[in-house]
């Protein structure tokens, strides 16, 4: 299955002996990748295997120690973004890079402005929008604020964004991980339409079923090297698993929780006033019970992160009540709540979850700074907060050189696990987990649904946010669908497929929506 | 390896002096003096004993104001009001201890007091502001410096004057001798000759060394010290973490203005004995200077509070000697500022492509597996 496919003579993109050095690590070492005009082509690997470095080479954003680019033929080398652009090169980042103050239009033309006699042309960009958005099927206001955009349409900016540079091949890092499936699916035509215009794409992706589904050629890294290239019709998702990890494709799953009726987090009539037109809280009313693990699915930015952020006091309610084992926690700084042991997985890491230019023990007491081992008294007890963040990075597979790198430095899903592991270490009551496996490759997310499935074992109260709906069906006891601000569907995972949760999500299945 | 690591820390600092000499001498030769003959009389001015000992009092003073806004600085706060803060904690530290009489070591220890607590109270006040009335802390203290400075006259004019003095010299009343600060000349000379008369090393610099070594081990060995760095690094995440924002922007600014209200006193408690009018006024701005060339850091700042010190002190020789105009030296200290921050970023990317190559030298060190 390991094919040479001869594709068209001269191909979009040819990087070959890419090596990248990096403190303590090899990021890429002598990676070939060779993709064709006009093919999507998906790159795929464990956390840290350098997927992310590959294309930032590629995209000018950081330079490659040794070996060769060649774009469209002839050899090209990148000091910077904008001359891969020249060469018609675009990326779209995981982390997307939008003004949120400004309109999709202002957002698109940035930086590369129209201009007529020194003036910014504003009717000529519009007018260019519109071209574009038609012709790929990319649906979008020019007079939107970004900052009312969902996830969904934020990336179809920055796609935009990339169109308008006048990109020929477009490098997408993990486009999928904020998606709900039915904004895959959106996603997976916008890029259909995209190569039948002849454009070349490369993707990143954990997802491998997305994976095949899509890609005409996948290359896999394993520890910065390039082990396979396939054809997707060739290969199943668990022989490409066994290929990047070594290990077969997990799945969720879950024994039927022990009888407890012991409430763990009990909210009652939570509220929270919309503001800049996102959708806050409207009544909330659940409970997580010891044991047990509530998932909570919906679209972004349907209020599942409002929750999160009350739940753990980060939000000011206007309304109800939040209770802890039946003592009312509302009035309570964060601290105290986290003290008293709730857990927290952001659902963004870099934004809510890390010092990315502090070292890993640093991070690793992040939240958890007043607590033994990380404290004594009033210090920071740096021998235990060593040893502690030690441990975390071996029992949580973290790839790191050490502990005194700074979280800059590691791979996204690197980031993320290390994010888990102080969390889970701390020994939380209650664990409140937006998107826990975001961007972490199929071995480690079987470790996070292992560690999961253990710390509920043993009575571990979790409130899952997920945009994976197969890790909610398969983890959740119990799930709830968030739109708008409330809760409108409660549902059986035992009984409940995929696509029925994305149309409760979506609210397109009529019944379980009040309004 | 660790070789390395020094040479490095010291390169942003030395390039960045080196830089800035190399620009001054060319502004010497554009007014038609000659640079090579003004640096060597800085130099030879510069290297006697007795600037020396002048520029470690200088030094004591600008370490205090570096320590006091890179406080500030450690959490994204810029305590613009830094020289309100000291010159007002000095009249009324100043007039309290002529006031009171007290045995020799709690009388010292109430003028420090008084100090710090109204420098505390002053910085406490912009600290409120932003977090009570949500005002950008550069604003209240830019604005709270006029105000302490107006303040100053008022009081001393009115309340502090000494009525027993005939001359002009508008002066608080002096310090008696138990609440004075003894000087640690003998210190020095145990190693060098004696130090010519008139000259006192001031014994304030040993404060200013305990004040340097808390802030290290607050920084970084304390739960307030870790809050306060975090939230310097990530608002967001510290905020999730426990940090109380508005807390803790109230008390880095309670714990800069203490600091700064100690940056008068080496030279009230060591060789004034009083506040007049000839007490020194600037340090304030100066030390956000200083904690800029020395990043925030406890050993930098100090490495850039000598550094400055030691560049006001040797200045004064250019007045007596050639045609050099003494602002030179100014022009210097601005230019080193400048130079420092452009240097530090260079020297970074250096270290990320040296510790690179290492890694590629130890090859086959791969990501652990
Ligand atoms: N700026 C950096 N400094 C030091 N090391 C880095 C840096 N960026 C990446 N690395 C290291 O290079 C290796 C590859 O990282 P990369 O981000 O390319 O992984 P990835 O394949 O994208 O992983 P993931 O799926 O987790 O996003 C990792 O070991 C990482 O720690
Ligand atoms: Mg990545």
């Amino acid at each position: 299955m390991t094919t040479s496919t001869v594709h068209a003579p001269t191909p979009a993109v040819e990087l070959a002996g890419i090596t990248k050095r990096f403190p303590g690590v090899v990021a890429n070492d002598a990676v070939d990748l060779r993709v064709a005009e006009g093919e999507i082509h998906a790159v795929v690997g464990e956390n840290g295997a350098g997927k992310s470095t590959l294309m930032k080479i590629l995209y000018g954003m950081q330079a490659a120690d040794e070996g060769t680019m060649t774009v469209g033929g002839s050899e090209v080398r990148f000091s910077s973004p904008s001359e891969a652009i020249d060469a018609g090169i675009g990326m779209v980042h995981q982390h997307f890079m939008l003004a949120d103050q400004l309109t999709v239009l202002e957002n698109v033309v940035l930086g590369a402005e129209p201009t007529r006699r020194g003036t910014i042309d504003r009717a000529a960009a519009r007018r260019d929008l519109e071209d574009l958005g038609r012709s790929y099927g990319l649906d979008l206001d020019p007079d939107d604020h970004v900052e009312t955009l969902e996830v969904g349409e934020r990336q179809r900016v920055e796609i935009i964004k990339v169109l308008y540079r006048g990109a020929r091949v477009l490098i997408l890092d993990e486009p999928t991980a904020v998606l709900v499936p039915q904004e895959v699916e959106e996603l997976f035509r916008n890029l259909r339409e995209l190569k039948a215009r002849g454009h070349t794409i490369i993707f990143i992706d954990h997802k491998l079923e997305e994976v095949l589904a899509i890609a005409d050629t996948i290359t896999v890294l394993r520890q910065g090297r390039t082990v396979a290239t396939v054809d997707p019709s060739e290969v199943t998702a668990h022989q490409l698993a066994e290929l990047m990890v070594g290990s077969d494709l997990p799945t969720p799953s879950t024994e039927p929780r022990a009888d407890d009726d012991h409430v763990t987090l009990a909210i009652r009539g939570l509220s929270i006033p919309a503001a800049e037109g996102r959708p806050a809280l409207d009544g909330i009313d659940l409970e997580v019970r010891r044991g047990e693990i509530v998932g909570v699915a919906g679209v972004e930015g349907n209020g599942q992160g409002v929750l999160v952020e009350a739940i753990l006091g980060l939000r000011e309610a206007t309304g109800g009540d939040i209770a802890l084992d039946g003592e009312s926690i509302s009035g309570w700084p964060v601290r105290r709540r986290r003290e008293a042991g709730l857990g927290y997985v952001p659902e963004d890491r870099h934004r809510r979850g890390l010092l990315l230019d502090a070292p890993l023990w640093e991070n690793a007491m992040l939240g958890h700074q007043t607590t033994a081992p990380y404290a004594r008294g009033p210090w920071i007890d740096r021998r235990g907060a060593r040893d502690a963040t030690t441990d975390i990075v071996a029992d949580f597979d973290v790839r790191t050189p050490g502990i005194d790198t700074t979280a800059r430095a590691l791979s996204g899903g690197n980031q993320q696990k290390l994010v888990i592991g102080r969390e889970m270490a701390a020994g939380p009551r209650m664990l409140i987990a937006a998107h826990p496996t975001r961007g972490i490759d199929v071995g480690a997310q079987a470790a996070v649904w292992a560690d999961l499935r253990t710390a509920r074992a043993d009575g571990l109260a979790v409130l899952l946010v997920s945009a994976d709906l197969e890790e909610l069906i398969g983890l959740a006891d119990r799930l709830l669908v968030m739109l708008r601000g409330r809760i409108v569907a409660e549902l059986d995972p035992a009984t409940t497929t995929p696509m029925q949760l994305g149309g409760h999500m979506t609210g397109a299945s009529g019944d379980g929506d009040p309004s | 390896m660790n070789l390395r690591r020094l040479v490095l820390a010291l390169a942003a600092p030395v390039g960045a002096f080196a830089f800035s000499v190399g620009l001054s001498s060319l502004v010497l030769l554009a007014v038609g003096t000659s640079p090579m003959e003004a640096w060597t009389e800085m130099l030879s001015y510069g290297t006697r004993l007795e600037t020396f000992v002048e520029t470690g009092n200088r030094a004591t003073q600008l370490y205090l104001a570096g320590v006091a806004v890179a406080i500030g600085f450690r959490m994204n706060l810029f305590n613009i009001g830094v020289e309100g803060q000291y010159v007002l904690a000095a009249l009324l530290a100043a007039a309290a201890g002529a006031a009171v009489d007290l045995p020799p070591v709690l009388h010292v220890a109430l003028i420090m007091a008084v100090a710090m607590a109204v420098g505390s109270a002053f910085a406490g006040v912009a600290g409120y502001l932003k977090v009570a009335r949500g005002v950008h802390e550069v604003i209240s203290t830019i604005m709270l410096n006029a105000i302490a400075l107006a303040m100053v006259g008022f009081l001393l004019r009115s309340w502090l004057l000494d009525e027993t003095d005939t001359t002009l010299n508008m002066k608080t009343p002096e310090i008696p001798p138990s609440g004075r600060f003894p000087q640690i000349n003998g210190i020095v000379e145990t190693f060098t000759r004696e130090i010519g008369r008139g000259r006192e090393l001031w014994g304030f610099l040993l404060v200013a060394i305990v004040v340097g070594v808390l802030f290290h081990v607050f920084l970084n060995r304390t739960r307030a010290g870790y809050d306060l760095r975090a939230t310097g690094i990530n608002p967001f995440a510290a905020e999730a973490s426990g940090v109380d924002p508005s807390a803790t922007v109230v008390r880095a600014m309670l714990l800069s203005g203490a600091v700064a209200g100690l940056i008068g006193l080496p030279e009230i408690l060591g060789d004034a004995h009083k506040y007049d009018l000839g007490f020194t006024r600037g340090l304030g701005f100066a030390g956000i200077a200083v904690a800029l060339v020395g990043r925030n850091h406890p050993g930098g700042v100090a490495v850039a509070a000598v550094l400055f010190g030691w560049l006001d002190s040797a200045a004064p020789i250019l007045d007596v000697v050639g045609d050099t105009p003494r602002e030179i030296v100014s022009i210097l200290q601005g230019v080193v500022v400048l130079s420092a921050v452009v240097a530090y970023e260079v020297v970074n990317r250096i270290r990320r492509a040296a510790e690179a190559r290492d890694a590629a030298a130890a090859s086959g060190a791969r990501a652990p597996a």
